[in-house]
């Protein structure tokens, strides 16, 4: 059967009548010939033939595809009803349209931050290689985001091993492209040669570093990422060969990578790959890590050979790890350190859709949100199969009629359906045009100044398949049950009855309740969620860290660029922050280089005198003026002055907790400790000359731990960076550029990035707030469409009721029992969906007790407190209906129809 | 008329040369000696099925008695399936009558 056909079935069709016609004509004369009379012949000849109707449609039902035929009779049907009835439609539509876009938003991200492969040749063959035993062993410095191997350990472990094609490094850095003045941060990676070839990454212009740019004494020579290239050099061919200054030092740009490759670490872009062998030129020239094995900054990904799995990787890589680890072992670790070094074990990972901090952070929440909007949706439809029903209902004698004159039952629930789809797809489609919104914006969520997110959330097959998934469960959802139940009624009844309505069966209605209940749970799941979040999130504000947060700046200084000699360096940094503290509306500045619940840390093995046991304490190198500046009060003892400088004695100053801890509460002024060092290291002894107040060190979930803080000028090796902290009087806008231009006139090279300490706040807050946010948001939303599903039946029931309640009226019944017996009604329904609701809801609130702070997840409060806003949602949406039935007027109920 | 027998009838039909319905009906009816009575009505249908799947072509032309007609005739794709449906309705006869009749010797 030829498909063209169908569109050609009319001109076939007048064909056919003509055939039939001369058919008709042939028989006729033929009859006349026999002697009949014209009209006798012509009446005979049409008795002949039949029907020619009857037989046209048989032919053109034979040009018809059947099934697709009454499918697309259906759907026009279906939108015509629509468009009469647009205010169901509209609701209905934008009802899902939220629904799914919710849904496939979320879908989105956790398909992009998990799901997704890395966009290179067999990802499925990557292996991250690591330690694998917990970081126990792994003291030292720690820079960029995936710091899980040192140089040295990548080295030993890409020679020695015998599973992989290939091994090769990737670590970040933020290099700064300005010369001077406010930084302009760019995303770096640094790559081993054979980074790219093993991938298969390939170049957009020029060419990818190889291993022959890999070696010791390398050129500068850099890689751009695609973006970049765009916005820096507009994406013109002439980029290649031309230089880019990173920290200060030109590299030759060699090539661009192919746009879909971003770096392996989710939810970051790199700007700029250079080869590893350029660290050395990027410290310029004042050492290297790279023979460093206590400086961890590097990530190991490898390719399997064929033939061998990922466990025979792991184990291979496990059996090997006392011999790598003993070729590696750092010179400066002590015995403690050395020994814990030597018992890691290294093992390989599956990779294939890189790695990802935003991952490791987010999965929990990611998931919990990917519940929620399926709860919403949930509500939504069980909202819709309310709406379909009562619609199914007034439809019933035109159903009854079609099926008394016989249509077959499952002709018309295929109709009935067909309409349920379209509004499915409708919503869909828009749900798929809101998730682009709507993902987006969650990603501007989740990116904070210094990290921005960059992630690609393309619309890949997965995503369309989830959005198609979801969009025909709930056209089964809320479509299927009204429509097999809109022809279920026999059609004697259903017409005999009309509109006049025998009183509504309970097991009609029970079907009704059934979804309201539903509904109340659900969203009493979805706002004791929300509040638990809210409250979470505001606990961990409301917390006291210890700290000042108003007003308070960080300003980092980078003076490589500047020049200036080891030796010269404290007094420079005595003169910037001298200068600093003259610029107008700056209160206090202090050398600082971490503040509370910023990301560095750095922490030391200490033995305090008198003692033996060895603790690992957090420290903080600060300046005069700090505490002052964070007002954090000073205990006992004193503040460091301008004294204390590198000739003068080591002194230290200590918070609260650690004289609790580690000296019982005794007198801490005059104590002193040693910070252990490598062997035949000496160190000399520090003298706590003060005792303040504690503060949160990295996370303002924790307790208060202990803290060391020494003093910044006594250090005899000051790095060319001075973090300092500021407290301004006047807007932080109006001060910055002030500042910069103060640091400016110290050296034009000094460069300087800021972020004020709020903000910092609110960034180690973001998943919290995130939680909050959207189960907020979603929890509004679920109560909000459960309340107008309650409102929808409770105003049916008083509509199909009316008669019943004119009559109890004219009986004497006093409005206001008429409006508690609605109103009892609509509690029935509550009451049964906030037990059912509540008991789930803390179910689900055990899955999530890690993302909650200071709050456990049955907590009561919280539970009376989701149940009155369920409630009183409840109550509004029950007795405006119960209001209207009160007023009825009893002679106008009783005579109607 | 059994079922089935009308297309491999028709088929045979034009393979005495084209023919319009009309005639196809009644030529059907006079060879058989008017045994067997082919309801015109269902004619038509059939004719659209045989051409829908490539046996008969169909063509207008002007008939006997000067009018306009539709033409069908025999398809070499046509003529190929009248000859397995004749050979069909051979083996079919045959042994119905090895049933009715059985040899008597």
């Amino acid at each position: 059967m030829r498909i063209t056909r169908i569109f050609r079935r009319r001109r076939c069709d007048e064909e056919r009548a003509r055939e039939l016609d001369s058919y008709l004509e042939e028989e006729t004369a033929d009859n006349i010939a026999r002697g009949m009379p014209p009209d006798a012949a012509r009446a005979a000849a049409h008795r002949r033939l039949g029907n020619t109707t009857r037989i046209r449609e048989e032919i053109y039902d034979m040009n018809s595809l059947g099934f697709l035929e009454t499918f697309w009779q259906d759907l026009r049907y279906g939108a015509r009803l629509l468009r009469r009835n647009r205010t169901f439609a509209v609701v209905a539509i934008v009802t899902l349209a939220l629904g799914t876009g919710a849904n496939t938003a979320v879908f989105q991200l956790v398909d992009t931050v998990r799901l997704r492969a890395l966009p290179v040749d067999h990802a499925e063959q990557l292996a991250e290689v690591r330690i694998v035993t917990s970081p126990h062993g792994r003291t030292g410095m720690f820079n960029g985001r995936w710091p899980m191997l040192s140089y040295p350990l990548y080295r030993t472990i890409r020679e020695r091993q015998q599973v992989f094609t290939g091994v090769g490094a990737w670590g970040s850095i933020t290099f700064d492209l300005a010369q001077g003045g406010e930084q302009r941060p760019a995303e770096g990676m640094w790559v081993s040669g054979n980074f790219f070839s093993l991938l298969g990454v390939r170049a957009a212009a020029g060419r990818l570093l190889s291993p022959a740019d890999d070696v010791q004494g390398c050129a500068p020579v850099a890689v751009l990422g695609h973006a970049f290239w765009r916005r820096e050099y507009g994406g013109s061919p002439s980029a290649i060969g031309s230089s880019v200054l990173l920290d200060g030092h030109r590299f030759d740009v060699i090539g661009v990578t192919s746009p879909e490759f971003f770096g392996v670490d989710v939810g970051h872009a790199f700007d700029v790959a250079v080869p590893i062998c350029a660290e050395p030129i990027v410290r310029g020239g004042q050492g290297s890590v790279l023979d460093r094995s206590d400086v961890w900054f590097l990530g190991g990904l490898a390719r399997l050979k064929p033939g061998v799995t990922m466990k025979q990787a792991s184990a291979h890589l496990a059996g090997l790890s006392k011999e790598i680890q003993a070729a590696t072992l750092p010179s400066r670790y002590a015995p403690g350190d050395a020994r814990d070094y030597l018992e890691m074990v290294i093992g390989a990972r599956e990779a294939s859709g890189g790695v990802s901090g935003l991952r490791r952070n987010y999965a929990d929440s990611l998931n919990l949100l990917l519940g929620v909007t399926g709860a919403v949706l949930l509500i939504a439809c069980a909202n819709l199969a309310n709406l379909m029903l009562a619609r199914a209902t007034a439809r019933e004698r035109e159903v009854a009629v079609r099926l008394a004159i016989g249509a077959s039952r499952a002709r018309i629930v295929r109709q009935l359906l067909s309409e349920s789809l379209l509004i499915a797809a409708l919503g869909a489609a828009g749900g798929l045009l809101a998730a682009q919104w709507f993902s987006r914006s969650l990603v501007a969520f989740l990116s904070t100044t210094g990290s921005p997110v960059i992630v690609n959330l393309g619309l890949d097959g997965r995503v369309f398949a989830f959005t198609l998934l979801i969009a025909v469960a709930a056209c089964l959802l809320f479509g299927v049950a009204p429509a097999i139940r809109a022809t279920a009624a026999s059609p004697l009844t259903a017409m005999k009855s009309g509109s006049r309505g025998t009183s509504d069966s309970r097991e009609r209605f029970g079907l009704r309740r059934a979804l309201v209940v539903l509904q109340v749970s659900l969203s009493a799941v979805l706002i004791f969620g929300a509040l638990l979040f809210g409250r979470s999130l505001h606990n961990l504000t409301s917390v006291d860290g210890g700290f000042r947060q108003a007003g308070i700046m960080m300003a980092s200084l980078d003076m490589r660029k500047a020049g200036i000699a080891p030796a010269a360096q404290q007094a420079a940094n005595a003169r910037v922050i001298e200068r600093v503290r003259s610029v107008p509306g700056v209160g206090a500045v202090a050398q600082a280089f971490t503040t509370p619940v910023a990301n560095d840390f750095w922490n030391e093995r200490i033995v305090i005198d008198g003692t033996t046991t060895k603790e690992t304490v957090n420290f903080n190198s600060i300046g005069p003026g700090y505490f002052g500046a964070l007002a954090i009060g000073m205990i006992a003892g004193r503040d460091f002055t301008s004294a204390d400088t590198a000739q003068s004695p080591k002194v230290a100053i200590v918070s609260e907790s650690f004289v609790k801890k580690y000296l019982n509460g005794g007198t801490a002024l005059g104590r002193s400790f040693t910070i252990e060092g490598a062997p035949g290291e000496a160190r000399p002894s520090l003298e706590i000359v003060g005792v303040v107040r504690d503060t949160k060190y990295t996370d303002l979930r924790e307790a208060f731990l202990p803290l060391i803080y020494i003093d910044g000028a006594q250090d005899e090796t000051p790095g060319p960076r001075l973090p300092i902290v500021i407290r301004a009087d006047a807007p932080l806008s109006v001060v910055a550029p002030e500042i910069t231009r103060a640091i400016g006139a110290v050296h034009p090279a000094i460069s300087v990035q800021y972020l004020t300490l709020r903000a910092q706040v609110e960034q180690s807050l973001l998943r919290e707030r995130l939680m909050a946010t959207l189960s907020g948001f979603f929890g509004v939303l679920a109560v909000l469409i459960a309340a107008i599903g309650l409102y929808g039946v409770m105003s049916y029931m008083v509509a199909r009721r009316r008669r019943e309640i004119g009559v109890r009226i004219a009986l004497g019944a006093d409005r206001r029992t008429v409006v508690r017996m609605i109103v009892r009604e609509a509690g029935v329904l509550l009451a049964a969906g906030l037990a059912i609701g509540l008991v789930g809801a803390v179910f689900a609130a055990r899955t999530a007790e890690s993302l909650l702070y200071d709050l456990q997840p049955g907590d009561p409060a919280t539970l009376g407190l989701a149940a009155l806003s369920l409630g009183t949602a409840s109550f509004l949406a029950s007795w405006l209906p119960a209001r209207r039935a009160s007023r009825l007027e009893p002679t106008l109920a009783l005579r109607e129809d | 008329m059994l079922q089935g027998t009308l297309d491999v009838l028709v088929l045979k039909t034009l393979a005495l040369g084209p023919a319009h319905g009309h005639t196809i009906a009644h030529a059907i009816e006079h060879r058989s000696e008017d045994v067997l009575q082919v309801e015109h009505g269902s004619l038509y249908p059939a004719l659209h099925r045989l051409e829908d799947r490539g046996w008969i072509a169909s063509f207008w032309g002007t008939s006997e008695n000067n009018r306009r007609a539709r033409y069908y005739r025999l398809t070499p794709k046509g003529r190929k399936q009248l000859d397995t449906q004749t050979n069909r309705w051979d083996a079919l006869a045959r042994a119905v009558n090895r049933i009715l009749r059985p040899a008597s010797e």
